[in-house]
């Protein structure tokens, strides 16, 4: 059905929103990529079972829909962002949270919370012997604030009624008929927006700049959702989670820079992801808020799909416009920038998901309201991932300027294990926040100031079984994998930085190994072309800086105080301890152990692989890694 | 190995309209159905598109998600992103590689049951280390489940047998 003016985008709206808030109880059940992975779908399924078993109705229908009173929408929400703790699923209005839900609790939850309006105990989170009834209580949620990820984990991901009900597409309203071109990009520009994707480029500048040119007709915008840095997810989430927000932000944006052509490049590791915005582009597409003549405006925007291939270097923008192009997705030398000549040579406003997800919210509130919100130089909010050695993993969304101490600790709830050692941020192209960091600010310039870079805001936590070298190591032989080879540096220089760090971490490293990883290092940075490898070796730098006693623990004294690299340290089993149970030997997948029955067994260390199955494995915590 | 079905590669041809610059989207849609790019499928796209089998093999061998080589019935990517890494992704690869008698340098299992890939990153970070079997994704792995996943399939596969 399509919706030929802004008068029956408005009617849909009262409608939806009519038919949303019929709904007696709303169980959002979070359908993100984690808890995906953990069994929601399971649980979506059992749940709208037992629910149709009652007789009650669990989908949100416009059309001849009759309020009973008592339906009940159950729902696949985007990413609700506590991904530890997921099977997630919440109760509205309650706000209820329960974690971990399998479909076995099913049953209790339509019976105890949805016939009676009673808290299933079990099922709540638990943290230091305090039990939260509602999610807006747990310190996880508390410290947050979410803009472009608002409605996220509130609404069903695939549905476009819902999301037109909670005030999607007002602002694309407001874009198409109560401003102008130009208002719309000086709105972006006063509200400070900057890139999220890393650079923090300023989005109004990029936008005016695609606009500038009046020339042509024939202009893009797109948006990269090539989340490359391993350990972030940000952009997944919000492609998953509230696809429609990052849609109505990229037609704003081609409506304010006069292109009529859009495209989206999503990993293929996404499949989710593209998935659900192909549905999404679909329904848009249906109601006539992307296509010819939207909303009867005159104004067009098409928009496709793009699923990479699987190369970390696309996500930079002119090897990505190249690999849209459908070559090899080599940079190419900058100037002249993608905002003239961009994808199929045209001029090109490309921005990441996340700077488009901000987008309709400064155009609904303002750009004073955005600019109240984090620092003078970077305004607005920032979605992080939270991985790594961490108790609370998962997705949350910050003021900028928020310190590393309050997201680690206060959100995170601190390390899993052990102690903390590091954060890294900004991916393979970042470096490493140490203790000595944890009350930076987290915003573009203060982490310019000490040589890491936002990236696109993956933290990982690491803790003192984190060893930095093998770190490094892992960085480079990631970075050597995804070079695209135009530039001799990064391609040759690289993998010789890798195998350097490959002896080091075998217990074969010499002190002259670390002078020339500095500077193989800098020669790197300086020689190459694009952001990949300009960055490539930032890991190396970094942890050569913040951790040098490891490398020189390595070298020297030919120990990993991590107890990673494998060379390097040893697991014994203490004679005392042991008491001759043979779980170990049975566990051993080499045959590395052995002993008698009720006599203490030994370990041959040639034939161990140090996987530590054997650790886990026993009764009297006989077995230790020295 | 069964032969090319070329009515197949003209629709996926026809339903991107020849156009050269979607040549990824049409390789990936054809590896969709081989799991990897037959040889012959590229000479003969490259006909069709009127481009030339060294443009193709450029393409194709720049993107590590296509494989110019048979792939397993069950392709396992063992995600080894920085958050896996940090939660020990490594020993989770081993145990595959153990359990399934392959070395990093094989593309597939003497069986041709399964094929072992290492990827960057599956955006499942929360619940890292992880592992993905064709579509699905294994979440929170251990060597030990690792080892009984393979046991499974196996396992799925007899008595499919």
């Amino acid at each position: 059905m399509k919706l030929e003016s802004r008068k029956q985008l408005d009617e849909r709206r009262v409608k939806a929103a009519a038919a949303l808030s019929a709904q007696k109880h709303k169980i959002l059940v979070c359908a993100g990529s984690g808890c995906i992975a953990s069994g929601s779908l399971g649980v979506y399924e059992k749940l709208k079972a037992v629910l149709e078993n009652k007789g009650l109705e669990t989908e949100i229908c416009l059309e001849g829909h009759v309020d009973h009173g008592d339906s009940v929408g159950v729902k696949k929400s985007g990413c609700q962002g506590f991904c530890e703790i997921g099977p997630l699923v919440k109760i509205e209005p309650e706000g209820y949270l329960y974690c971990k839900v399998k479909p076995e609790d099913c049953e209790d939850i339509v019976n105890e919370t949805i016939a009676n309006g009673k808290v299933v105990e079990r099922l709540l989170y638990t943290c230091d012997d305090v039990t939260y009834t509602k999610q807006e209580d747990i310190p996880f949620y508390k410290n947050q604030m979410h803009v472009a990820l608002e409605h996220c984990g509130e609404i069903n991901a695939e549905s476009i009624d819902e999301y037109i009900a909670v005030g999607g597409y007002t602002a694309l309203e407001k874009a198409l008929f109560d401003m102008t071109g130009d208002e719309i990009i000086s709105e972006v520009s006063d509200s400070g927006l900057r890139g999220r994707g890393g650079a923090g480029f300023p989005t109004g500048k990029k936008w005016a700049q695609v606009a500038a040119h009046k020339e042509t007709s024939e202009k893009y915008v797109v948006c990269n959702g090539d989340e490359g840095d391993p350990g972030a997810f940000m952009d997944c989430s919000i492609m998953e989670g509230i696809p429609h927000k990052m849609i109505e932000g990229m037609i704003i944006a081609g409506i304010a820079t006069g292109s009529e052509n859009g495209c989206i490049y999503v990993r293929a590791e996404y499949p989710h992801a593209v998935e659900r915005l192909t549905k999404a582009i679909a329904q848009a597409e249906e109601y006539g808020l992307i296509g010819e003549n939207i909303l009867g405006s005159g104004k067009t925007f098409k928009l496709k799909i793009n699923k990479g291939a699987g190369a970390f270097v696309c996500g930079e923008g002119s090897a990505m416009t190249t690999s849209i192009e459908g070559n090899r997705g080599t940079p190419r030398t900058k100037p002249p920038r993608s905002v003239d000549h961009g994808l199929f040579n045209a001029p090109t406003c490309l921005n990441n998901v996340e700077t488009f997800a901000n987008v309709p919210g400064i155009i609904n509130k303002g750009s004073k309201w955005f600019k109240s919100i984090g620092t003078e130089g970077s305004t607005g909010t920032k979605a992080f991932s939270l991985a790594g050695n961490i108790k609370n993993t998962g997705l949350i969304e910050v003021p900028m300027g928020t310190t590393l101490r309050e997201i680690v600790f206060d959100i995170g709830g601190g390390v899993k294990t052990g102690n903390f050692k590091s954060v890294q941020v900004g991916g393979p192209s970042g470096g490493c926040l140490t203790e000595e960091h944890l009350d930076l600010p987290l915003d573009y310039d203060s982490l310019k100031k000490i040589g890491a870079i936002m990236g696109s805001g993956g933290l990982v936590v690491m803790g003192d079984d984190t060893c930095m070298v093998e770190i490094a190591r892992f960085f480079m032989s990631f970075t050597k994998n995804e070079s695209c080879g135009k530039c001799t540096t990064c391609r040759m220089g690289i993998p010789k930085i890798q195998a350097i760090l490959e002896r080091i971490t075998q217990g074969e490293g010499t002190m002259e190994d670390l002078d020339e990883l500095e500077k193989l290092s800098k020669l790197v940075k300086i020689c190459s072309l694009c952001g990949l490898g300009k960055t490539a070796t930032n890991p190396v730098m970094s942890t050569l800086r913040y951790f040098k006693d490891e490398y020189i623990a390595h070298v020297q004294d030919k120990k990993c105080p991590a107890h990673v690299c494998k060379p390097l340290f040893e697991i014994r089993i203490d004679p005392e301890k042991c008491i001759g149970c043979t779980k170990c030997a049975v566990n051993c997948a080499t045959g590395a152990i052995t002993g008698k029955l009720m006599r203490a067994h030994s370990i041959d260390l040639d034939k161990c692989t140090r996987c530590r199955t054997c650790i886990d494995g026993c009764p009297t915590e006989a077995i230790e890694e020295v | 190995m069964p032969g090319i079905d070329y009515a197949f590669i003209d629709s996926v041809l026809e339903q991107h309209g020849y156009d050269k610059t979607r040549i990824i989207a049409i390789m990936q849609d054809i590896q969709k159905q081989y799991r990897y790019l037959p040889r012959e499928v590229i000479v003969y796209i490259g006909e069709k598109l009127h481009m030339t089998p060294a443009k193709l093999y450029g393409v194709a061998t720049f993107y590590k998600n296509f494989s110019l080589d048979p792939k397993g019935k069950y392709v396992i990517k063992v995600c080894d992103g920085t958050a896996c890494h940090v939660r020990k992704s490594a020993d989770i690869q081993q145990a595959f590689y153990d359990s399934t008698g392959m070395t990093p340098d094989d593309s597939m299992s003497s069986d041709g049951l399964f094929s072992i890939e290492r990827v960057a990153c599956l955006g499942a970070c929360g619940l890292a280390p992880v592992c993905m079997v064709n579509d699905i994704v294994h979440a929170q792995m251990t060597p030990k489940e690792a080892r009984r996943l393979i046991a499974e399939l196996r396992e799925a596969e007899k008595d499919e047998a």
